[in-house]
């Protein structure tokens, strides 16, 4: 539709899950009165010196082994100097020369021509580690037009960057990106990814070339963007904007744009501070870091099994269709409460129906975790297995959970307690049949003179009879033998 | 090597030094001279030295993950020449839209 090629590269910032900061001991809450969370080191008061946080480099090191990044064995980290109030020191502590992470990829699921699900790779360029900076408030928000408030409590969080080349050519391959990266560090524990809390942020570079173009056109930065909803539009206004100016003969400037939710726009950053000249160097305050392969065994041996890969032995494993095990392994705890429920009774088909309809359904709709399920995976494996052996009805077992979900108790007690059973007493039903076809002396005529239909309405006559209680196949075979 | 004033004045930026006419001159003089030295350090043969990350024989040097006492937040804004609601107050950096 568009003449121009769509080109988006990615950098993605994700606060890690430590408890406590990057180089110092207070806490790393997203969430604090301003300035509780602070001292000498991320206040960058003189004569403190900065201590390495030993769980960042783990789960930083998680986040490199899942992409099929270089591992850099030797690494450093140096200052990116720039002011702003928000940076107690005037610098950053960051990684440039030798990051932690070199090249690797992201694999994602994109529509292909046909219309079938293909993968693509999204390169990265680099992962590395840095700290967070504080956060600001400006003018109106604070109501004071002259100034800016400075809360140091997110300085010194840990961080990791994950940039990725611009190999991204529409937005939805943008939010599969984001989908996909976002999955691995939830699984990975890196990170709790809570993007309304700042946990994870993404940052886009979109630009515009004609079709067949080698070289990229002129790239712009989008910011502020707390939301996968703002990428996307934020990305679709950015895309309109450029065109525009391209189709009137016009050049994109080089700049950032930030995001503005409520115009729906882009609108170029304006900020008194910029000067682009980091003169990154070592950190002298820091030694160097050497990775040695005892380290990488330790942590890979704490890695679990990545959404993509789990995703695939769901499929071979259990038989399961790409969709159902697409849903069955959306998180780590789905995934792992849908196996727990499979152990020992081996119907994969039949729990996943349950896991993936029922009781993602129902918690879905009371906005729970699967963690504070009121079923546990025991408990849901034994109320299939009390349809499988022919104790209740797949629609009575519905039923059954219902009440399973509001309190807690196991299937077969209520199945008693209500006397839920199914019916496969041949006599009783034989009677039950009888009756119902005796107060049914149409229904019987017309099925008698070819109507199909008229035999499903006695079915459910004996249904209603016993409360959906009776054995259907054994109803049918008894039906149609005293019909016939 | 001469530096020019453009070049001084962007150092100076840089540093957000406010410097006068005759400190700049100074400045620029004495940056100067700094960097003569390094040309001449620049004559020395480094082919095969590798470069120094840090001047200390050590690594990993890392802390477990657990947390420490904060400083009180009486203690953190007192030497903040302006501050509100519990947060260091700057003149404004962000303008207006």
């Amino acid at each position: 539709m568009s003449k121009y090629e769509i080109v988006i590269g990615m950098e993605v910032h994700a606060e890690l899950l430590t408890e406590s900061k990057q180089f110092c001991g207070c806490a790393n809450v997203a969430v604090a009165p301003p300035n509780t969370h602070v001292c000498p080191v991320c206040l960058g008061f003189p004569g403190s010196l900065p201590v390495l946080n030993e769980k960042s480099v783990e789960l930083s090191l998680r986040t490199v082994l899942a992409f099929d990044s270089k591992i850099n064995k030797h690494t450093i980290f140096e200052r990116k100097n720039y002011f702003y109030p928000d940076l107690p020191k005037a610098y950053q502590i960051s990684q440039r020369l030798f990051t932690l992470g070199e090249g690797g990829c992201v694999e994602i699921d994109v529509a292909g021509q046909d219309g079938q699900v293909q993968t693509k790779r999204v390169g990265l360029s680099d992962v590395h580690m840095e700290e967070d900076t504080g956060k600001s408030q400006h003018g109106e928000a604070i109501g004071d037009p002259d100034s800016s408030l400075v809360d140091f409590n997110r300085a010194g969080i840990p961080l990791l960057e994950i940039v990725s080349a611009p190999d991204m050519r529409s937005i939805e391959e943008a939010e599969s990106y984001m989908a996909t990266l976002r999955q691995v560090l939830l699984y990975l524990e890196v990170s709790d990814c809570k993007m309304e809390l700042g946990r994870l942020r993404f940052e886009a570079s979109v630009s515009l070339r004609p079709f067949g173009q080698e070289e990229y056109g002129t790239r712009v930065e989008v910011k502020n963007l707390n939301s996968m909803k703002a990428v996307r539009d934020s990305l679709r206004a950015e895309i309109e904007r450029q065109t525009k100016i391209l189709d009137s003969g016009g050049k994109v400037q080089q700049q950032t744009m930030l995001w503005d939710e409520a115009s729906g726009t882009t609108q170029p950053m304006r900020s008194k501070e910029q000067a682009h000249d980091y003169r990154y160097f070592p950190e002298p305050d820091l030694v160097p870091i050497e990775i040695d392969n005892a380290w990488l065994d330790r942590v890979r041996a704490a890695m679990p099994e990545l959404p993509r890969a789990r995703r695939q032995r769901f499929q071979t494993d259990y038989g399961l269709s790409a969709y159902d095990a697409e849903i069955l392994t959306s998180t780590r705890d789905i995934a792992s409460y849908y196996e727990a429920a499979l152990e020992n009774y081996n119907n994969p088909k039949t729990i996943s129906n349950w896991v993936a309809n029922e009781l993602l359904g129902r918690l879905n709709a009371e906005n729970k975790d699967i963690i504070a399920s009121p079923v546990r995976p025991t408990q849901l494996r034994d109320l299939v297995k009390l349809i499988d052996d022919g104790t209740i009805s797949g629609k009575i077992a519905k039923e059954v959970f219902d009440e399973m979900f509001m309190e807690g108790r196991d299937a077969i007690l209520i199945v008693r307690e209500k006397g839920l059973g199914q019916i496969s007493d041949t006599s009783e039903i034989e009677a039950i049949c009888q009756r119902v076809i005796e107060a049914n002396p149409k229904a019987v005529e017309d099925y008698k003179g070819g109507k199909e239909r008229s035999f499903a309405a006695l079915v459910g006559g004996v249904m209603k009879e016993t409360r959906g209680r009776a054995n259907p196949a054994l109803v049918n075979e008894l039906l149609k033998k005293q019909l016939s | 090597m001469r530096l020019t004033p453009e070049e001084v004045d962007h150092i100076t930026l840089l540093a957000r030094l406010e410097l006068s006419p005759a400190e700049r001159e100074r400045a620029a003089g004495e940056l100067s001279q700094i960097l003569d030295y390094f040309e001449q350090l620049k004559q020395l043969d480094t082919e095969n030295v590798e470069p120094t990350e840090h001047v200390l024989p050590i690594n990993n040097v890392l802390r477990v993950d657990e947390t420490r006492p904060c400083l009180s937040l009486e203690a953190v804004l007192q030497n903040a020449p302006e501050h509100a609601s519990g947060m260091f107050q700057v003149p404004r950096v962000v303008e207006a839209e």
